[in-house]
């Protein structure tokens, strides 16, 4: 595009005819904004031109998870309580990436809640890889559109593993950045202490530039990490010699589908031939954390879903009284209301969400010193491949789905997931932790992983021309 | 009967532009839905970023009362359901709240105050023949919240404190304390010793806080007498029935969901801003009135009522400081400026005050004068000068003049001049009365009774 031989517009135009294409297949968006994305793109484009100042991405299509505000579309979190409502400004990631023309909104779980983006209020998200199987969620359109080449890149957000588990489903790479990164204002909350915004990419190398975009300091959101934004780029190199990496010996033993550990372990021993140090640690709390990350979520969900009680926002039921409106007006799907119910009574008592923050500390303090012997974890993203969107999961083994990427969530931890072989022919992706604001570190172990492996090349053939 | 208990929750409206959580402008008077923005409007993704200024008014506040100031406080969302909420929680101050003990001087004794928080404020719901609106201007707005010890025991002790608290405040610039416009706002919490507890909203005015908790601690002393049992449960102050009526059950702390605020890190107060903070505050009123009796030799009861604004006080030693003496200056404010500001006057300047004061008592204007120059100035905001050029009320102490009007009105009343020098001397009282008359008021008494005196004797005899 810098050499002029090919403009935003006839980019944007791909992506959106291909988005355009596969939407009925996939149900990846909840709304597609051709008009906006050739708006953006247009304006790059004269820019261009006109020799002007663009932003490194200038041009670079994507698609936005539709719990992040775009200023004049529709905002719904996969929800029909937001069905009409149009944010009136911009997400600061967002804003941003302004000359990053948007293809649409992403499809998810309803209000993230779910690891499927079967409870989206617009119909279920197929897996580019097998269209009669999930995408994984809660990111899953953000997921599907990039493993299907809908969108060069896309953001998403991950409370408990929403974008490192549907990375892994659909063979991709998902990047969720340490607490305090990547600001939240605009981000519609799950669960504010736990929610981070990140990216779905093809590539580490991808990750890496959307990354420097969207990362860094912002006075719009207090929990926003004051540290400076190192040159993520910089951290691309081959070279993992020297990298003490931690392999959790429960995990690995135990995780249900036997193709996903012995395909993260032959990882291992990969990156050990790269010069790695490669140890078993011990992570002996997971289905505690997975209790604990219930507890918290499902509370300040609770909380932060309380705006939505049908004055402001949806349906509202007409009654003279304000209590039978109120409870009219009730109209989110059947996964909300559970964890609606679950989160108020743990607000209710007063042992649930402190308990959750007592195991919180705890797991936090364990893996700060776990990381004063090792530089990262390396362990699946999830302990089950893609599951058909036919098969009726009960709540509990849905939430099983988070259980190896939730540490992440609780300690604030950055986290990365990337495709590193295959289990019945359907993708299967590893995670890397690393210390928080160790992003670097991250890259270089995920960059020098791909130089070495071409799973993050694979396309998947059903929609592929 | 047994003794009520009662205890008071004061919401101030901190004196500051913006709202505690956004930019937008905290004059909630504006046409409805101006002062509003996604932030205040609690619109989807949006965060809350706390406004510092009303965290230093708070501090103030806090040590303007005594309390201890908790070294970090945090935040709460406490939840409950009502339109005016638009997030269906208010942001506020639970377990830590920003500080804690504290007490308020009263004329009737001290009140304890157990905590000092702050808060938001949430909308106003508007009802109108064609269904319910809601303004949020005022959704948002920094509140402080005061909660008193439950130490009162009547109506009379809870309004002398609502006074004492609010001098204090005005003081120290906290708040402007309208009741009226709802920039303080008083709920009441009241028992009998050994019964349930009620909570009392919607008073207006002191005089309503007064008289709710009166009737209230009569209804309940009733009740317990007859056996029957006090529901614990919210109650409104029906001005026009003069009783309390019932709104709700009594909420528990437990019906309200609290949940530590995860957008909001706790608020850290260092040592050197308490200290900025206290260094910033006005001499209160207490030690004012009693430095003035030191200082200036007032009585107690007057250094009291002239400290009893901060405006009045500072007034009073601006014009002590020009060169008026303490005497004049606390006689001119608590005498003629008090009437005045009493029937609704705003305080004229002390440089205007002092201006009349130094003709006052250099003697070019007299009592009558000096008080028609006032009500012009609490009017028309003029200088004592121009209005005394425009009106002509500079008094007469030129000695010709006051001769020549002397010998006018001996001319003109040979009656009681006879009188007088048969040696009845009341009627003098009559010649004076006749020559401030022809004066319009403005010969100066002194020098004419003299000029009068010396006048008749020198007159001429007839016989
Ligand atoms: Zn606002």
């Amino acid at each position: 595009m810098q050499g002029g031989k090919l403009s935003a517009t006839e980019l944007t135009e791909y992506y959106l005819e291909r988005s355009e294409r596969f939407q009925g297949a996939l149900n990846g968006y909840i709304s597609l904004t051709r008009d906006k994305a050739l708006e953006t793109a247009d304006h790059v484009d004269s820019v261009r031109r006109q020799k002007g100042h663009l932003s490194p991405l200038a041009g670079i299509p994507m698609a936005v998870k539709d719990n992040i505000a775009v200023r004049g579309v529709p905002t719904t979190c996969a929800s029909k309580v937001l069905a009409n409502y149009v944010s009136p400004y911009d997400a600061t990631a967002v804003e941003k990436l302004a000359d990053c023309p948007i293809l649409g909104k992403a499809n998810m779980d309803e209000f993230a809640m779910g690891s499927s983006s079967l409870t989206s209020a617009y119909g279920p998200v197929s897996n580019p890889w097998d269209l009669k199987r999930s995408p994984g969620g809660s990111s899953g359109g953000s997921a599907a559109l990039v493993a299907a080449g809908c969108a060069p890149f896309s953001l998403g957000t991950d409370t408990g593993g929403s974008i490192r588990q549907p990375a892994a489903f659909c063979g991709i790479t998902g990047f969720k950045p340490t607490y305090g990164r990547v600001s939240r204002r605009g981000l519609l909350p799950l669960a504010p202490s736990l929610d981070q915004m990140g990216t779905l990419t093809r590539s580490v190398e991808d990750a890496a530039l959307v990354l420097q975009e969207i990362c860094g300091y912002d006075s719009g959101d207090s929990t926003s990490a004051p540290h400076g934004v190192p040159d993520f780029s910089a951290s691309l190199i081959d070279d993992v010699s020297g990298f003490a990496i931690g392999l959790p010996k429960e995990i690995m033993e135990s995780c249900p589908d036997g193709g996903t550990s012995r395909a993260v372990e032959a990882a291992a021993r990969k990156l050990e031939q790269a010069g790695a140090r490669v140890s078993w640690v011990s992570m002996p709390y997971l289905d505690e954390s997975l209790a604990a990350y219930m507890l918290i979520a499902t509370a300040e969900a609770a909380s932060c879903l309380a705006r939505y009680d049908g004055v402001a926002y949806g349906y509202r039921h007409s009654s003279l009284s304000l209590e039978e409106m109120y409870t009219g007006s009730r109209i989110f799907g059947v996964e909300v209301r559970r964890r609606l119910m679950l989160g108020t009574f743990n607000l209710g008592t007063d042992s649930g969400y402190e308990l959750g923050q007592q195991a919180r500390e705890q797991i936090s303090s364990h893996l700060e010193k776990l990381f004063t012997e090792i530089d990262l974890l390396l362990l699946p993203a999830a302990p089950f491949i893609a599951f058909p969107l036919a098969e009726e999961l009960d709540p509990l083994t849905m939430y099983y789905n988070d259980v190896y990427s939730i540490p992440a969530n609780m300690a604030g931890l950055p986290a990365l997931a990337l495709p590193c072989g295959e289990s019945g022919g359907l993708p299967v992706g590893m995670q890397m932790m690393a210390p928080r604001f160790r992003e670097d570190v991250l890259l270089q172990a995920g960059y020098t992983w791909q130089c070495r492996s071409d799973w993050h090349l694979r396309r998947p053939r059903e929609v592929e021309l | 009967m047994t003794t009520p208990i009662i205890g008071l929750e004061v919401h101030l409206q901190l004196h500051t532009e913006k709202k505690l959580f956004c930019s937008c402008p905290s004059d909630f008077a504006a046409t409805p839905n101006t002062r509003v923005c996604p932030i205040c409007l609690g619109l989807p993704g949006t965060l809350p970023i706390l406004n510092q200024g009303a965290v230093i008014l708070a501090l103030r506040a806090a040590l303007a009362l005594g309390c201890t100031i908790n070294p970090i406080s945090s935040f709460e969302r406490k939840h409950y359901f009502y339109p005016d909420l638009p997030k269906g929680y208010q942001i506020t101050q639970q377990r830590q709240p920003l500080a804690l003990g504290g007490r308020v001087e009263t004329p009737v004794g001290a009140v304890d105050i157990n905590r000092l928080h702050l808060e938001e404020d949430a909308g106003k719901l508007i009802h109108t023949g064609g269904g319910t609106l809601i303004d949020f201007n005022r959704s948002g707005v920094a509140l402080v919240e005061i909660v008193t010890a439950p130490c009162l025991t009547s109506g009379s002790e809870a309004k002398a404190f609502l006074h004492s608290l609010r001098q204090v405040m005005l003081y120290a610039n906290i708040s402007d304390c309208k009741l009226e416009e709802g920039s303080l706002r008083c709920d009441a919490n009241i028992s009998l010793s050994g019964g349930e507890r009620t909570e009392i909203k919607n008073l207006n005015s002191f005089k309503a806080v007064e008289r709710a908790l009166d009737y209230e601690i009569q209804r309940q002393g009733k009740a317990q007498a007859q056996g029957e049992k006090i529901i614990p449960e919210t109650l409104r102050w029906d001005e026009a029935q003069a009783k309390t009526v019932p709104m709700r059950a009594k909420e528990t702390p437990g019906d309200y969901l609290f949940l530590q605020e995860p957008d909001l890190p706790p608020i850290q107060i260092e040592v050197e801003l308490v200290d900025r903070a206290r260094m910033s505050l006005p001499e209160l009123p207490r030690l004012r009135a009693a430095r003035f009796v030191l200082e200036y030799g007032l009585s107690q009861e007057r250094a009291k009522l002239l400290t009893a604004t901060k405006e009045m006080a500072d007034c009073f030693e601006q014009l002590v400081a020009t060169g008026a003496t303490s005497l004049g200056a606390a006689n001119l404010l608590l005498g003629e400026v008090s009437r005045l500001l009493n029937l609704g006057g705003e305080l004229p300047s002390s440089h205007q005050l002092a201006e009349l004061l130094a003709l006052q008592e250099a003697g070019s204007i007299s009592v009558t004068a000096a008080k028609e120059v006032l009500a012009q100035m609490f009017a028309q905001g003029e200088s004592a000068h121009s209005i005394l050029k425009k009106k002509n009320l500079c008094q007469i102490s030129d000695n010709a003049a006051l001769e020549k009007l002397a010998e006018e009105v001996l001319a003109r009343s040979p009656g009681p001049t006879e009188d007088y020098l048969r040696g009845k001397k009341k009627a003098l009282g009559f010649l004076m009365g006749a020559a401030m008359e022809a004066s319009q008021g403005r010969a100066n008494p002194v020098v004419l009774k003299e000029i009068l005196a010396q006048k008749i004797t020198a007159q001429p005899k007839k016989y």
